[in-house]
């Protein structure tokens, strides 16, 4: 056998051969004889110069540029034409000291080399700029002006959306999805600037230029012909209206919490305020640094996005997904009533109800109406006990199926970092609770949205957009278009998704219970002209552990809603962090920001009503004291409540 | 240990197969370091903190020495009898990394345990490898027979399709080299020769306007049935394998290939033949080919020097410890130290052709006809796209490149080979 297959391995010899041989001519011609790529690769005749494409620019809804680019100037310096200058001079404009200067030259040399170029200052501020300008000549050519885009946000809002770009780090870069990057890049760090890092990047481009003995710049190398064209990043258009942006930024003042409105036919997030927040200018140009650290040290944590990584007790606002459980499961219909007389008295400490009268629960729609807090914790034992399941333990975490269908206990999936998931406690979290032992009474403060269930701002406005659509959603995201998109960055947004199968009939005793609520219910305060708003207020009880003790803080305030009942178009939720009544703090901020979202402007009947929620301060004094936030914090704690008044009212 | 059991230990290996893998370990040490060193770096400190590419290469240098040992200790006729449940492993291996694997540089395929990335499709061609000699070494297996030919080919191309699946196309390729094997072993010559002319009607699928290449065909057919036409007229089968042929080769360039690059292929890899055959200019994906150009062709005739090299030192060339690994030599040693690097090559891959054709059993011998074919992929197609020949798919230069998986997938490959050789005169089926 060996014997006929001789030639084959000649064959295969030849195969091998053959391809070296090809390989070897090649390296022949590119190394011996093409001259052009040894004189590429010399620093002294061909000058390579990195060109920096612009950053992608973020709009809004209505195409107004939320995010943009700005020109700033670099110093850079090579090191080995720095002779016979005036460092006095330059020191004394950049504030530093000759030790200082010295550093940053030899830091420079062991980076790059004597005879490349090295930031020697970056992000030079207007004032360093302008004096170096007026005398550059005196330090030319060791030192070059470079300029260098910044990104610039126009309306100072937004600022945990939109994000930051910083500079590269050591250990970054060892990731091999950041190979392509060098030392000195900037890339996004938070928010949409990291998630979209890929598409607003762009692709940097490279000239290459002759140069003279004095090493100037003389023209493009063999006409350009090696050069590669720098890419602009693709833009970015959001579904964030910039203008209920700023609105609740505004209404949010001193105050701690977070506002969410999305549109419940897109999933397309309108508006995210995380309060305090801050103006996002301040984390760009000379004195990013000194800004970062002070908002990262700040009590009141301003870079900490609330909305989607802050989780807090839904208190009342999970009434109506207690109830639609209830109606899938089969084990109540519209019409079914509890007796209920101040007190839910079945499982031992009874639970307290702030209605006494009896018939305030007597069906479904007054339930939700009144906020039965019987009514609701019974539903959650119907539910978990209900006998097709076959004991509580299945019946739990039959329950807790449907809370994560209804995007409760675990992340979303918006398209910024570092969301939350919340917590929905399953059978497995209650059994290691309770030791195994514990029946539909031991935790049945769930089915009022108290206790095992915490959840982010943004998962409760999306539980809105679940009943604003009958039982769909999808997944909340800012980010609508990207110009010439080909990546499949947004194609999970674009899924719909389907949760419990209730029937209509039994959306709408739900939703005609909302409606209810903000008609002539506990949310009256939001009630709208001409729109019908529904809504569902909550207090939610707020325990923490203070030194050591179990203590009972002050509530959060919650109003969740979404309008108008037919066609919907913003569902949003609101949560004020220690204010006390849903009605009193978050409904009229819910209320103000449906009513500019959807008349696009607010009525002047409403002008007291906003003027008290500007001047509320709930932020703890204690808090406030310690903050640095008033000489950090944006366009709005600069204004006074007449002067965002007359933004909206600008004729009264 | 005295002497005598000393020489027991290495009885039998092939010293230039051992020699040549050390120089081109060795050499790709070098090239590591040199691509990461810098004036003032403290080598010993990164070496024990494991924290730069070439101390971590060092490790696995050592694991792999470590490897190689243990195969070098274990009875050939271990990875005779357990071929099959290997290959079954590395399968099951490909599938948990669809589940559970990481995406890194656009490509899942990575399994992430302790710390530590970990490619399974590098070490599944050792797996394919030894299932693929397991199989055409059975007595029952008759290669002459088409059904034969079928399992072979699928035992190649199914690791292949679920690496196509991991989105690491370059790696899937490589089992491609499978039919040199099969080549040598009895796989009719035709085959080959329908392989090129299958590449050479892609390619000009590719550059020609479908519908000039169509009259082409066309023409070409009809010259063919007029200079046939005795033969024809006395074999009416000969027509219909001409039109046969034609009709194919006119709907694979009218409608596959456009179907393939618009529905089966990723954007970025079109985008990369197309600037692989000049039909676009895209200034990322020839980035990196004209930085590797540029270092290669700076080398000159001698080099820069070694740790000289301007390109490689100032990361112009991307991904220069793992792709791009040739960019240092070529810079540093120029057209001369290139030309001995390629002979390292060569001279292994014609010795372990040596040592295939002297293997008694046919196991031993399609099984290193498989390792040289795996090496001469890896090492052609890597070369060629760091000096613009292929487009740039992500494989490494076999024993040269950093990285784990494919060192220590490699020296199994070599050291398994050199077992089953110093056991050569053993009665292997």
């Amino acid at each position: 056998m060996s014997v006929y297959n001789q030639p084959r391995k000649r064959v295969i010899q030849f195969i091998f051969l053959g391809m070296v041989v090809l390989i070897m001519t090649r390296l022949f011609f590119l190394q011996i004889v093409e001259k052009k790529y040894s004189k590429l690769a010399d620093a002294n005749a061909v000058l390579r110069k990195v060109v920096y494409p612009s950053r992608g620019i973020i709009f809004d809804r209505k195409g107004r540029s939320i995010l943009s680019n700005d020109i700033m100037y670099d110093l850079v310096v090579t090191p080995i034409n720095v002779k016979n200058i005036d460092t006095a001079y330059m020191c004394q404009i950049l504030n530093i000291n000759k030790e200082e200067f010295r550093k940053r030259i030899t830091a420079s040399i062991l980076k790059n080399g004597s005879r490349r170029v090295s930031v020697f200052a970056p992000l030079l501020s207007p004032e360093a700029f302008g004096k170096l300008q007026e005398s550059m000549y005196m330090f030319q050519p060791g030192f070059e002006l470079v300029p260098r885009q910044i990104r610039s946000y126009p309306f100072a809002a937004a600022a945990n959306i939109l994000g930051y770009i910083g500079e590269i780090s050591p250990q970054m870069m060892q990731r091999p999805q950041y190979a392509d990057y060098n030392q000195g890049d900037y890339l996004g760090m938070t928010g949409l600037e990291r998630t979209y890092e890929e598409v607003l990047m762009g692709q940097r481009g490279i000239q290459y230029l002759v140069k003279d003995n004095l090493n100037r710049p003389q023209g493009p190398y063999e006409h350009g012909e090696f050069d590669t064209a720098a890419i602009a990043g693709k833009n970015l258009r959001l579904s964030l209206d910039v203008d209920l942006q700023v609105l609740g930024e505004h209404l949010m003042r001193n105050k701690i919490g977070s506002v969410v409105a999305i549109d419940p036919q897109t999933g397309g997030i309108l508006s995210m305020v995380s309060a305090p927040t801050f103006d996002p200018n301040l984390l760009t140009g000379s004195f990013r640094a000194r800004n970062f650290s002070r908002l990262f040290t700040d009590t009141t944590k301003p870079l900490f996005n609330r909305a989607i990584q802050a989780g807090y007790p839904p208190g009342s606002s999970m009434k109506p997904l207690t109830a639609l459980i209830a109606l899938d499961e089969g084990v109540i219909t519209p019409s079914y009533g509890f007796p209920c007389f101040g007190a839910y008295t079945y499982c031992g400490r009874p639970i307290a109800c702030t209605h006494h009268n009896p018939g305030h629960a007597a069906n479904l729609r007054l339930a939700i109406a009144n906020s039965c807090n019987a009514y609701f914790v019974h539903l959650y034992r119907l539910e978990v006990d209900a006998p097709k399941w076959g004991g509580v333990k299945k019946g739990h975490q039959k329950w807790h199926d449907y809370i994560s269908s209804f995007g409760l206990g675990h992340r979303l999936g918006i398209d910024i970092p570092s969301e939350s998931g919340g917590k929905a406690i399953d059978t497995a979290g209650m059994n290691k609770l309770y030791r195994g032992q514990w029946n539909s009474c031991s935790e049945l403060y769930v089915g009022m949205g108290q206790g095992q269930v915490v959840a982010t701002p943004l998962q409760m406005a999306n539980a809105m957009c679940i009943i604003a659509n009958h039982g769909s959603y999808y997944v909340p995201h800012f980010v609508s278009s990207i110009d010439n998109d080909n990546t499949h960055l947004l194609d999970k947004y674009k899924e719909k998704h389907v949760v419990a199968h209730v029937s209509d009939t039994s959306y709408r005793s739900v939703i005609y219970g909302m409606e209810d609520v903000v008609e002539k219910g506990t949310g009256m305060i939001a009630r709208i002209d001409n729109i019908i708003v529904c809504g569902k207020t909550g207090t939610a009880e707020n325990n923490a552990i203070v030194n050591g003790k179990l203590t009972k803080l002050k509530n959060h305030s919650v109003f969740v809603a979404f309008a108008p009942r037919d066609n919907p178009k913003i569902a949003i939720a609101v949560i004020v962090e220690n204010a006390g009544f849903g009605a009193t703090y978050a409904a009229p901020i819910a209320s103000l920001m449906i009513e500019k979202y959807l008349n696009d402007t607010i009525s002047l009947k409403r002008k007291p009503q906003m003027m008290k929620t500007l001047n509320d301060v709930t932020i703890d004094p204690v808090v406030r004291e310690k903050s640095k936030l008033d000489s950090l914090n944006g366009a709005s704690a600069k204004m006074t409540t007449e002067q965002i008044l007359k933004l909206y009212f600008p004729n009264n | 240990m005295n002497r005598r059991q000393q020489l027991k230990l290495t009885e039998g290996i092939d010293w230039p197969i051992m020699g040549l893998y050390l120089a081109l370990v060795f050499v790709g040490l070098l090239s590591i370091f040199a691509a990461e060193y810098r004036e003032g770096d403290n080598i010993w400190n990164d070496i024990i903190h494991l924290n730069k590419n070439y101390s971590r290469q060092i490790m696995w240098l050592g694991v792999s020495a470590i490897l190689a040992t243990i195969i070098w200790l274990t009875d050939s006729k271990f990875f005779t009898a357990t071929a099959n449940l290997l290959y079954a492993g590395g399968i099951l291996l490909l599938l948990l990394v669809i589940a559970i694997g990481k995406d890194v540089k656009g490509s899942h395929s990575w399994l992430v345990i302790g710390g530590f990335q970990f490619q399974p499709a590098e070490l599944t061609k050792l797996c394919t490898n030894l299932a693929l000699a397991k199989y055409l070494s059975s007595l029952e297996t008759d290669f002459t027979k088409l059904r034969a030919r079928l399992i072979a080919a699928a035992l190649a191309l199914i690791p292949c399709a679920i690496i196509i699946l991991q989105d690491e196309t370059g790696l899937a390729l490589v089992y491609f080299s499978f039919f040199l094997v099969m080549y040598r072993e009895g796989l009719p010559a035709v085959l080959l020769v329908i392989a090129f002319s299958g590449i050479v009607l892609v390619l000009s699928a590719l550059l020609v306007d479908k519908n000039i290449l169509f009259y082409i065909f066309t023409g070409i057919t009809a010259l063919v049935i007029y200079f046939m036409r005795r033969d024809i007229r006395r074999h009416r089968s000969k027509l219909a394998l001409i039109v046969g042929i034609y009709a194919f080769c006119s709907v694979f360039v009218m409608f596959i290939v456009p179907f393939a690059f618009t529905k089966v292929l990723k954007d970025y890899q079109v985008k990369r033949i197309n600037v692989m055959l000049g039909k676009e200019n895209d200034p990322k994906a020839t980035y990196n080919t004209r930085q590797s150009m540029i270092a290669i062709g700076s080398g000159g005739v001698i080099g820069k020097g070694y740790l000289k090299g301007t390109q490689t030192r100032y990361d112009f060339v991307p991904e220069q410890s793992t792709d791009f690994i040739f960019c240092t030599v070529g810079e540093d040693f120029g057209f001369l130290g290139s030309l001995i690097f390629i002979g390292l090559y060569v001279a292994l891959l014609l010795r372990i052709i040596f040592v295939a054709e002297r293997q008694r059993s046919t196991f031993s011998r399609v099984y290193a006809y498989g390792v040289a074919s795996i090496i001469f992929f890896h090492m052609a197609i890597n070369i060629s796209m760091t000096i613009g020949l292929a487009p740039v798919i992500g494989i490494p230069l076999p024993l040269v490149s950093y990285g784990g998986s494919s060192l220590m997938t490699f020296t199994m490959l070599i050291f398994i080979m050199l077992r089953l050789d110093a056991d050569r005169q053993m009665v292997l089926r």
